[in-house]
């Protein structure tokens, strides 16, 4: 920019220099933790798995609430999601949870395509948050973000191993998406078979090589919890909102004629390592990974697609703004070109026209012409007609009046005569034909 | 890049998201803990703080940032003593890593020496304004790249602080010009440098005319009037507003004063204590610069100061239709990817097609 003459002096690269008092900053992490309290948190849940197994109930149970909501039935022609928001409200923190539920999913009789609409969704969301990014006028702070945060995958119990359906949709989202895998209704297995069944379902995922969430083991004070954590992958949970009396106090279980499941129990099941692990401890971890992590990637492959490049052949640093203008103005050019194109077509196209209806038009001049013609023709012979008519009417007038006059005279003359050859002519019948 | 911006549109950090019925929680979920893990994360990060003085030489600025920080930001002790008066505007930083209680701040120090200090100071703020747009550039072009950093590093500058020299009358041209143009981009917190060479009745009366001049000019100082969130903030912050701006006095020499080791200046009448409310403000400054509002200067550079700053720049680099211009990246079915923009030129072919059709 302008001369502006700056020396920077970073003396031997940023050193640390000592403080000969109380400055005061050492508030600044609370200070932020103010600014975010204000703001609220916002998380997002996808549950992916078999009608039936157990999300909506699961979901309610982390989250001592009872969301509302019908369970699905098994006749769904495809999958679908539905997404419901929810505020929570603790102490003075506020969350805004977003929890999305696959529909019918596994239920069809072909099921290739089912991890197609999860994607989908998935998708959107990155998409919908890239184009708030990209606005000239944006409000990013004040965003919803509804980007997936963490994916529970449920697994059915069958004790064996994974199904080939699980296999495939794991693999589709585990570059979308932390996913963190979870073996639903586990009270239906005992726990020889759910070692047994882990063992197997993490071998499986190591081989087909699909990336679950990890809980991070960087920082030194949840390292040692999150590591313990790593090695209880996938939690076998149970879910419940009933509860009942155990001992002297009420707690969340279920009830078989054989005994009572409790939901807290750390020896029953793993439902409150899940809820350690997803709430407690690496809720924002796992923000921090969609958003540095999955949507780079996306952003990064959605604006490489679209052909834009941080650096050209020359090893040149290109700028979005750049590449976005020469593709603007490319695309302009087309589009005049389309336009210019389809402005000719008309012009011709109207050109055609009225030659057509000149021509038309000319035709009609003609025929007219010829209609009068006739017409006239037509009046000519009627009027030389009447003429001749006329002619023989006075001719014939003529010829009238002069018989008469013959006749009045003859009549004077032989009138006598006359009589007596009538008398003759009467009498002789041969005579009378005249 | 017109440096006569608009001011920047009041917003709210709170987040708009849709209506969503509240759900009651019987019993304890865990979900406060995040706030642990947030600030865990934080100081693991560590926090970056960027910091601008600005004012004549023989203000104490130097001087200023030493006490504020309790530390020798500065390699020579006494700059500008001795040194000649540079001709031009010269912008110096220093960047510093500072650590208290665990908590580490990168702190950047830009120093400005020179300023208007020639006879003819006509545009002298233009250095200035350059250095602060070019931070900003700076991290705009990280920001768009396609393979962007973790942690994007931050050398905007949060806050600005304007020595005023102590007249005692009012706010000189010089100070006015530049107060308008640097309230536009950057967080100003003007200071009443040197005030031990005011009493306290001309104290308030130059503070009350500085405030007067400030209202006349619509200069809009740190914390703006309209980013106040709620109640709350509001009557912290008109505290805050009624004693803007503060009457400073630095020192990084200590005195005994009745047995406490304090930081003062020595005269032949008195010890002047820096951090003594009765004898100078430096207290609220300090307070309002780092124990208080120091997150509050970020945010708002970040989501104000920047976010215009963007606005102005992309809608400089190419000629688009007013209002907010999206780059529609739905996904199409193979082909060509759909070109950004709907344009009005687009809208005219479509129109003309139309025409064409309706004739046949």
């Amino acid at each position: 920019m302008a001369a502006t003459d700056i020396a920077r002096q970073v003396g031997e690269g940023c050193r640390t220099v000592p403080l000969a008092g109380h400055v005061g900053f050492d508030s600044l992490p609370d200070q932020l933790v103010n600014k975010s309290v204000s703001q609220g948190f916002c998380f997002n849940i996808l549950c992916v798995g078999e009608t039936g197994l157990g999300k909506s109930t699961l979901m309610d149970t982390l989250f001592n609430t009872k969301f509302e909501g019908e369970p699905a039935t098994h006749t769904q022609p495809g999958v679908q999601l539905r997404s419901n928001t929810y505020d929570l409200q603790e102490s003075n923190v506020g969350l805004k949870l977003t929890i999305v539920s696959t529909v019918g999913f596994g239920d069809q009789i072909n099921k290739e395509d089912s991890y197609k609409p999860i994607v989908e969704f998935i998708d959107a969301q990155f998409e919908a948050y890239l184009q708030e990014e990209l606005k000239i006028r944006r409000v990013l702070h004040a965003y919803h973000d509804s980007r997936i945060h963490a994916c529970l995958y449920f697994i059915a119990p069958t004790g064996h191993s994974l199904k080939s359906l699980d296999l495939v949709t794991m693999k589709k989202l585990d570059s979308k998406v932390n996913i963190i895998p979870i073996i639903a209704k586990s009270d239906a297995i005992s726990k020889s078979e759910l070692t047994k069944f882990k063992i197997k379902i993490t071998s499986e995922l190591v081989s087909n090589g699909v990336q679950i969430y990890q809980f991070p083991t960087d920082d030194e004070s949840v390292a040692e919890i999150n590591g313990t954590m790593n090695a209880h992958l996938p939690f076998a949970v149970i879910g419940s909102t009933e509860e009942l009396k155990i001992g002297n106090k009420m707690m969340k279980a279920r009830q078989y004629p054989w005994g009572t499941v409790q939901v807290e129990n750390e020896a029953h099941c793993d439902f409150v390592k899940l809820r350690e692990m997803l709430i407690r401890v690496n809720m924002e971890d796992l923000r921090e990974q969609t958003h540095s992590r999955h949507y780079e990637l996306y952003r990064r492959c959605k604006l490489e697609e679209m052909g834009f490049q941080d650096t050209d052949p020359d090893s040149k640093p290109f700028s979005l703004q750049e590449t976005y203008e020469a593709k603007r103005n490319e695309f302009l050019g087309e589009l005049q070109k389309k336009e210019e194109e389809m402005r000719q077509m008309f012009v011709q196209r109207v050109k055609e026209k009225e030659a057509e209806l000149k021509e038309a038009e000319k035709e009609l001049h003609e025929k007219f012409d010829r209609l009068k013609k006739l017409h006239q023709d037509e009046k000519k012979k009627l009027e030389d007609k009447k003429k001749s008519l006329d002619d023989e009417v006075n001719a014939f007038k003529q010829r009238k009046t002069a018989a008469e006059l013959l006749q009045s005279q003859s009549s004077q003359a032989g009138g006598s005569q006359t009589l007596k050859r009538d008398k003759e002519k009467k009498n002789n019948p041969w005579l009378c034909t005249e | 890049m017109d440096p006569l911006r608009q001011s920047p549109s009041p917003c709210s950090s709170r987040p708009s998201s849709p209506k969503t019925p509240p759900c009651e929680i019987h019993g304890y979920v865990g979900i406060e803990d995040v706030l642990d893990q947030v600030k865990i994360k934080a100081m693991k990060m560590g926090f970056e703080f960027n910091i601008m003085v600005v004012g004549q030489s023989g203000l104490g600025k130097s001087t200023m940032v030493s006490t504020l920080f309790k530390s020798k930001v500065w390699k020579c002790t006494l700059p500008g003593l001795g040194m000649p008066i540079p001709q031009t505007l010269q912008l110096k930083s220093v960047t510093h890593v500072i650590e208290e209680k665990g908590v580490k701040l990168k702190l950047t120090v830009t120093d400005t020496p020179g300023f208007g200090d020639q006879i003819n100071n006509d545009k002298c703020w233009d250095p200035i304004l350059g250095y602060i747009n070019e931070q900003y550039e700076r991290y705009l072009q990280e920001e768009i790249l396609i393979t962007r950093q973790r942690h994007i590093p931050d050398t905007r500058v949060h806050c600005c602080v304007y020595f005023v020299p102590p007249t005692g009358h009012c706010l000189r041209p010089l100070d006015i010009e530049l107060l308008q143009r640097l309230c536009r981009t950057v967080n100003v917190v003007p200071v009443i440098a040197r005030a031990d060479s005011l009493t306290l009745e001309e104290r308030e009366a130059f503070r009350r005319r500085i405030q007067h001049n400030l209202r006349t000019h619509c200069i809009e100082v740190y914390p703006q009037k309209c980013f106040d969130e709620d109640i709350n903030d509001r009557i912290l912050n008109s505290k805050i507003r009624d004693r803007i701006p503060f009457a400073v006095v630095g020192s990084d020499q200590e005195y005994l004063v009745n047995g406490r080791c304090v930081l003062g200046r020595k005269t032949k009448w008195g010890i002047i204590e820096v951090e003594n409310m009765a004898h100078c403000e430096f207290l609220l400054l300090r307070d309002l610069l780092i124990r208080s509002h120091l997150q509050d200067l970020k945010d708002i550079t970040h989501n104000v100061h920047y976010e215009n700053y963007r606005v102005c720049r992309l809608n400089e680099s190419h000629v688009l239709p007013r209002g907010p211009c999206w780059v529609n990246l739905a996904p199409t079915p193979p082909g060509p990817p759909v070109a950004p923009g709907p344009s009005k030129v687009c809208r005219q072919a479509r129109e003309d097609s139309d025409d064409d059709e309706d004739d046949y």
